[in-house]
């Protein structure tokens, strides 16, 4: 699916979470892994951490990759069936005792399907519930549009007190999953389905709030989360090589989010490029666009769904005929420049 | 029509799920040969229907399948009852298809008049459409299919009470109750008790289906719901069937609820499903 270069990592691919010296043409695939896989690593070493780690899912435990949680964990596993709501509240049950439970399911049922479960035992009572979503966006591919939620980033990010957090790969998945595990407070993790490309480091810091800064650039800021964050790179590579300065932001948490971060930024590029697979309703581009509005407005250009429903088909089918692709970033990024 | 005609319908239909799921290399083959029986009996004999597709579906019966995945079985029957193109088979689940992975009503594919695939909805659709068609003054049926495991949403529950309460006695609910969901079987994941009894506290008719791939108990069965319906209480039909029914190595295992088969077990599959209609 992915056509960039193999490099094996070099040392200097370590990222804190703000690295100025890093310059895109370095930054390559490390391999190629699914990030919901990410996610079955992650639950498990953030189990053996702290004994109050439990998994809940809903008639998707494989899809969740929760196979070695179940061997290691059966105590802590929870078989809910399906019957998503009643998982959601169950698990803010079982906050009241200490616990610390992850919901597993996939995205569109565990935000649109239970929005109201979400909003009054969770985010408005404060529980302590991870909302961990799998087959987000496009990319899920074959199974269609009921099950590609292109909603719950707005949906989500909406709803006082959550953190929403995005992460761009396999590696990053597993490090948000275990820094949700020690953060106090409700939170919604986004993952997908498909194999993409791995290519930030194996053992980071995941610092949830922190905007990571892949590349250093002057002429324009692209600011994107989840795996449009990889498209980005490869769109930064292209720009860089036609003499393009690019600012590239892996936004991976969406709430709360890094103002000073955009702002820094975009106060140096003057303009900035949001990708996401997502709505542009209510997305990540909403929240970037809302921060410079209030602050630094500045010429912005989206790329995002715009306001139509997914369909069936492989995920870089998808990608390309719905405007998330490689070259939409672009011509976004040429378009956004000449508006300064 | 004739038992041995239908027989033959269906084990079409069943090459054709097989064959379109293999082609995609994704869809859900388990549940959809264990209803062939049940979808080429009611297109084929007991629904009358009219393949010029109308929304409305005025003085028609309907069917609705909540179980969204089960599409394949769908298509297939759809086709072959004359709604679109059986050649459009082939576009299942490829790039601008109307044959969502899904069905919808969004890319108008003749023959579908809800959305389904995120489970447990259909239920309070087709009470829906069974109290517009009482309102309406049309005396024909309304069917569903819905998954065991669906039943364990929360929402069908709510509309069965519903469908008891306002007596919708035009409508007849199929349970595929094959006993397995994703993760296993459904007694493991989350049993769920006697289903039967359960309808029948909240105020349901229920018939027992105890082979729902035998073609000739299917059609009876149907009929008796018919001649059930219209009596101030809606009927459910307590369908037991195999998942993968027809294939020996797909039947009875939740292993084969959603993924394809590969170029030789597909070549396995057809050996067992001799061509009757021809393929598409
Ligand atoms: C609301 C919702 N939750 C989860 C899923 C994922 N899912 C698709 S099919 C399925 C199992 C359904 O079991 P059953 O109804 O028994 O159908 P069968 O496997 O027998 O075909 C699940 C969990 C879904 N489609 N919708
Ligand atoms: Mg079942």
């Amino acid at each position: 699916m992915l056509t960039a270069n193999w490099k094996l990592p070099t040392e200097k691919l370590i990222f804190a979470p703000i690295l100025a010296d890093i310059m895109i043409q370095d930054i390559n695939i490390l391999n190629e892994k699914d990030t919901r896989s990410g996610f079955g690593e992650g639950i498990v070493e953030a189990a053996r951490r702290n004994p109050n780690v439990v998994a809940l899912t809903a008639d998707l435990a494989g899809s969740l990759k929760l196979n070695q949680f179940m061997k290691e964990f059966p105590e802590r596993y929870v078989q809910c069936g399906i019957a998503e709501a009643n998982m959601m509240g169950v698990a803010a049950g079982m906050t009241v005792g200490g616990k610390i439970p992850f919901t597993t399911t996939f995205a569109n049922f565990s935000t649109s399907r239970v929005y109201d479960q979400i909003r009054q035992s969770i985010a408005y009572s404060g529980k302590n519930v991870k909302v961990c979503a799998s087959h987000a966006g496009l990319t899920l591919g074959e199974d269609g549009a009921t099950h590609q939620v292109l909603e719950d980033i707005g949906m989500m990010k909406m709803l006082p007190g959550m953190t929403v957090i995005v992460p761009c790969d396999f590696n990053q998945t597993k490090a948000a999953t275990i820094a949700v595990a020690e953060h106090e407070g409700p939170v919604y993790l986004r993952f997908g389905r498909p194999k993409w490309a791995n290519f930030t480091a194996p053992e980071q810091e995941f610092v949830i709030g922190k905007a990571q800064v892949l590349a250093e650039g002057t002429d324009v800021t692209i600011i994107a989360c989840g795996h449009l964050v990889w498209t980005a790179v490869e769109a930064a590579k292209e720009l860089t090589a036609k003499g393009i300065s690019v600012e590239l932001i892996n936004m991976h948490t969406i709430k709360p989010l890094d103002e000073a971060a955009i702002l820094k930024s975009v106060q140096k590029t003057k303009c900035v490029v949001t990708a996401e697979e997502h709505q542009a309703n209510g997305g990540l581009g909403d929240s970037v666009a809302q921060v410079l509005a209030r602050n630094y407005p500045a010429p912005q250009e989206y790329v995002a769904v715009n306001d139509t429903f997914g369909e069936s088909g492989t995920p870089t089918d998808l990608l390309e005929k719905y405007g998330l692709g490689k070259d939409n970033i672009i011509a976004a990024v040429e378009k956004v420049m000449k508006r300064k | 029509m004739e038992l041995n005609k239908l027989k033959d319908i269906a084990t079409q239909v069943r090459r054709d799920i097989v064959r379109m799921v293999h082609a995609v290399q994704s869809g859900h083959p388990g549940g959809s040969l264990g209803c062939t029986e049940y979808m080429v009996a009611l297109y084929f004999h007991i629904m009358k229907h009219n393949p010029a597709f109308n929304m409305d579906a005025k003085g028609e019966d309907i069917f609705f399948l909540s179980n969204g995945h089960i599409s394949p079985v769908f298509y297939s029957v759809l086709a072959r009852a004359g709604y679109f193109p059986i050649s459009e088979l082939s576009t299942f689940r490829k790039l601008n298809s109307r044959l969502q992975g899904h069905p919808t009503t969004h890319e108008h594919l003749p023959g579908v008049r809800i959305a389904s695939g995120s489970l447990g909805q259909g239920m309070s659709v087709a009470a829906g459409a069974a109290m517009a068609k009482k309102l309406n003054g049309d005396d024909r049926i309304v069917y569903s299919l819905h998954g065991d495991g669906e039943m364990q949403e929360g929402q069908n529950w709510e509309a069965i009470m519903f469908a008891a309460h306002h007596k919708i006695d035009n409508l007849i609910a199929t349970i595929d109750y094959n006993g397995q969901q994703i993760d296993g079987p459904t007694d493991k994941v989350m049993s769920l008790g006697s289903l039967q009894a359960k309808f029948e506290a909240f105020g349901w008719h229920v018939i027992e289906l105890k082979e729902g791939n035998d073609m000739q108990q299917v059609i009876t069965t149907l009929e008796t719901a018919k001649a059930a319906s219209g009596k101030g209480k809606p009927v459910c039909i307590m369908m037991h069937t195999a998942m993968g029914k027809g294939v020996d190595f797909m039947e009875g295992t939740h292993e084969w609820h959603g993924i394809a088969p590969n170029d030789a077990q597909l070549e396995n599959a057809l050996g067992q499903l001799p061509v009757t209609l021809g393929d598409y």
